[in-house]
């Protein structure tokens, strides 16, 4: 009972103790993403310290609740997540233990980035035995340029309303971002124009808002269901399938098995392209989309026009 | 409608010449048919209005009806446009759209978006509703060198036979309360050995969101954060059944009891956490204190009352976590219990654990896979057995004196997710305790059990699992028994605490 009475008095002396957490020069911007994160830097410059919690290599759906990121959110000033139970898996235990007040739901710290997204695919009906569907529709927007310049917006918004006195700063961020990527949307939609209608394949249904944006035509994904891998009986039928189509490029992101990919492409002639869907380290938004963009115009060049 | 009115027309002119033609010396008798003439150009007028009136409101249901699907269309259209793919470069030209962010703090949320008939209607799953909700099952099935099953596999979430287990049936709700606090339910119906149903009230408890200080307080039923897989729930168990440790300390159902937990996020450049839980300390579900369900070590338990508050259960523990590197990540614990014990009047027990958690996921982790993880859990317990004296068929009365008990235990355990939805296993459990008045002892005789199993997960909402168990105990000898465990889980996503 001794060491119970001491320990007791010891938290209490601990908490009261403690001294109250004075808000830092910058803001403390946490994003669960780096795509995410990307955007929140364009945004907020230099007023902003952006923490990024998933890997930009990892899958986003399956990433570890670590400890640390309770620690990292606990201090957030900003909490920007993609939404659309992209990262159901992870978050709400984060969220449970967090204890910050200032980025729970509907606070002016928590941005949910498929907020104002026309999402893609909303499911009329909810059955697993289709697959991991998300209830609220495809959650990898952000591969849209033009979804971007929305998620900025959101993003904008939450700094201004967290961070009032360099609201003019972060308007700035925004007036830029948006115009770098009008700007740049013209060449992007130029590089790919030739390829209008192109058949491509994806793993998973990753990248539709991308090829949606651009004009090329996903014709099927590696995956009969969203998150059931690749079967037998589904390649076979999706071999003949790309054959007839003429689709001459299989996308997948970097952390994708190669087997299957492999397999589909000697026997349809197509090539594997591995496209990164996140911007790794302190890459920027704008030179993800670029690097994507003329990785796709190359492959697509270097595949032979019709077979 | 015009055939109507115009036989009712004919019928009347009929009538009319009839009447016309008719001699005066009948006038009197005309006198009526006028007046039965006059009623039924009354009832067709009626008749007329009626129809009009009919045909007014058809046309007005039709308008409705036309405007409906033009709205139907029109909103279904604007849903399916909005992300303008392929949208024309034109757009991207245009200055920017969205109004300019107001210079006042707005403390609204971005608006959410218009709904539309393609949305389905969640209302118990997903990010929509107002509680998450889900339902668990396990299954068991198997075969034991040894008849008496229970003997080896003293959980109650455990297979229970040989043949067929349903050990694990769960509903789990949850959800924000409001801004303030979270709730938890989680029931579990079992079926005994006897087929009969079992509802445990497993947990039921409330967390705060906002307390100040990094504070967090907990109340209700809840499973005590001692160790880790004390507060795991079965379905969330890497292997079939508890390790024999947590059997031995914890009992059956582990420990549980309702009362309040209060925990700080301690501010150190680690992620460390303090936690202090008050709780009952009576009941099976404080398997080494108050409890009045099992005679342990000899003893018939006495029902002592709460005398002071230094009569309920106190459980403290401390929790680090350190990122190695970028694919590392290391946990430790310390915890600790304390209340009395059944067996004498002034009688205690403590009940000490270490805890340690490694797993390595690589940075290009795909569905969750490879990993490794390791983890493992020592406790001790040092308990106050009070004086008693054992009845014997057929032998003297055994005197048991006043005695300090040690008993000591731990499990460690691999798992390799090898491949994707493939994870194998490997658990070694020891425990063993010194030599106490009461022997031989069922609850403190060294056991030791090897189980290596492989589980295949389908999709993250359902598993297969096979296990091999090798026992060994000082008093039942060599068993070995080959467990089958199946999982299905319906409703909401499963989210999973590190």
């Amino acid at each position: 009972m001794k060491t119970i009475a001491e320990l007791l008095t010891a938290l209490l002396v601990a908490v009261l103790g403690c001294p109250s957490m004075g808000r830092a020069a910058e803001l403390k911007v946490v994003a669960t993403t780096t795509d995410l994160a990307a955007v929140a830097r364009a945004v907020g410059g230099d007023d902003v310290d952006v923490t990024a919690l998933a890997r930009p290599t990892e899958d986003p759906h399956f990433v570890d609740a670590k400890p640390s990121f309770i620690r990292i959110v606990n201090q957030a000033d900003v909490l920007i997540e993609g939404g659309a139970s992209l990262e159901a898996g992870w978050l709400p235990p984060i969220l449970d233990s967090a204890r910050n007040a200032r980025i729970s739901l509907g606070s002016a710290g928590r941005v949910v980035a498929a907020q104002g997204i026309p999402l893609l695919e909303v499911p009329t009906q909810l059955d697993r035995s289709m697959g991991d569907v998300h209830p609220q529709g495809n959650p990898h927007f952000m591969l849209d340029p033009v979804a971007a310049k929305t998620v900025a917006q959101s993003i904008t918004t939450s700094f201004c309303a967290v961070d009032n006195a360099r609201c003019a700063d972060y308007q700035a961020g925004l007036d830029r971002f948006r115009t770098a990527i009008d700007a740049k949307l013209r060449d992007w939609q130029a590089t790919l124009a030739p390829f209008k209608g192109a058949k491509v394949v994806t793993y998973h249904k990753d990248f539709e808002y991308f090829f949606q944006r651009f004009g090329l035509d996903v014709l099927d994904t590696l995956e009969p269901k969203p998150g059931i891998p690749p079967s037998p009986t589904h390649l076979t039928t999706l071999i003949p399938k790309m054959k007839a189509e003429h689709a001459q490029l299989i996308v997948i992101e970097p952390y994708r098995e190669r087997n299957n990919p492999d397999f589909v492409a000697e026997n349809t002639g197509a090539h594997v392209l591995v496209l990164p869907a996140m911007p790794e380290g302190k890459a920027d938004y704008i030179g993800l989309i670029d690097s994507d963009v003329s990785r796709i115009a190359a492959a697509l060049r270097k595949a032979p026009a019709k077979s | 409608m015009g055939r109507l009115p115009r036989r009712v027309g004919m019928a009347i002119a009929v009538l009319a010449l009839g009447v016309a033609a008719l001699p005066r010396g009948v006038r009197a008798q005309s006198e009526e048919l006028r007046r039965e003439l006059e009623a039924m150009r009354r009832q067709l007028r009626d008749v007329q209005e009626q129809v009009r009136k009919q045909e007014e409101l058809n046309r007005r249901q039709a308008e409705i009806n036309k405007r409906q699907e033009e709205l139907i269309r029109k909103l279904t259209a604007e849903r399916a446009a909005a992300p303008s793919p392929a949208a024309p470069v034109e757009t991207a030209a245009a200055p920017s759209p969205a109004a300019p962010a107001p210079p006042a703090a707005p403390t609204v949320p971005p608006p959410s978006q218009p709904w539309s008939p393609a949305q389905p209607l969640t209302l118990l799953s997903g990010a929509r509703g107002y509680l998450n909700l889900s339902f668990d099952a396990l299954m068991d099935f198997g075969w034991s060198t040894t008849p008496d099953v229970t003997t080896i596999e003293r959980g109650d979430h455990d297979p229970l036979q040989r043949g067929f287990t349903l050990p694990n049936e769960e509903i789990f709700i949850d959800g924000a309360v409001d801004p303030y606090f979270k709730g938890v339910a989680d029931l579990v119906f079992k079926l005994d050995k006897d087929n009969a149903t079992e509802v445990e009230l497993e947990e039921v408890y409330l967390t705060t969101m906002a307390l100040p200080w990094n504070l967090q307080a907990k109340a209700g039923q809840f499973f005590t954060e001692f160790g880790r897989l004390n507060q795991q729930h079965p379905h969330a168990w890497d292997f079939v059944d508890q390790p024999l440790v947590i059997g031995r300390m914890f009992g059956p159902e582990g420990l549980r009891n309702p009362g309040a937990r209060l925990s700080w996020l301690v501010p150190t450049p680690f992620y460390s956490e303090l936690f202090v839980a008050a709780q009952n300390s009576h009941g099976d579900t404080a398997f080494s204190f108050r409890n009045t369900e099992d005679a342990l070590f000899g003893r018939t338990p006495i029902d002592r009352p709460v005398r002071n508050p230094g009569d309920l259960l106190y459980v403290p523990r401390y929790v680090a976590s350190f990122d190695l590197t970028d694919s590392q990540t290391l946990v430790t614990g310390l915890s600790g219990a304390f209340a009395p014990n059944a067996s004498g009047r002034d009688t205690r027990t403590q009940v000490y654990g270490a805890d340690v958690y490694w797993k390595w996921k690589p940075s290009w982790q795909s569905g969750g896979f490879p990993f490794v993880s390791w983890q493992t859990e020592a406790l001790g317990r040092r308990y106050e057995a009070g004086a008693a004296t054992v009845e014997r068929v057929g032998l003297p009365p055994l005197a048991l004196p006043r005695e300090t008990l040690g008993d000591w235990g731990l499990y460690s355990q691999v798992l390799y997710g090898f491949t994707y939805r493939w994870v194998a296993g490997l658990r070694g459990d020891w425990v063993d305790g010194d030599r106490g008045a009461f022997t031989p002892d069922e609850n403190r005789a060294q056991q030791y059990r090897i189980s290596p199993n492989l589980t295949f997960y389908p999709t993250e909402f359902s598993k297969l699992r096979l296990q091999y168990n090798y026992d060994h105990g000082k008093l039942h000898g060599d068993d070995n028994s080959v467990w089958a465990q199946v999982e299905f889980l319906l409703g909401s996503h499963a989210a999973h605490k590190f």
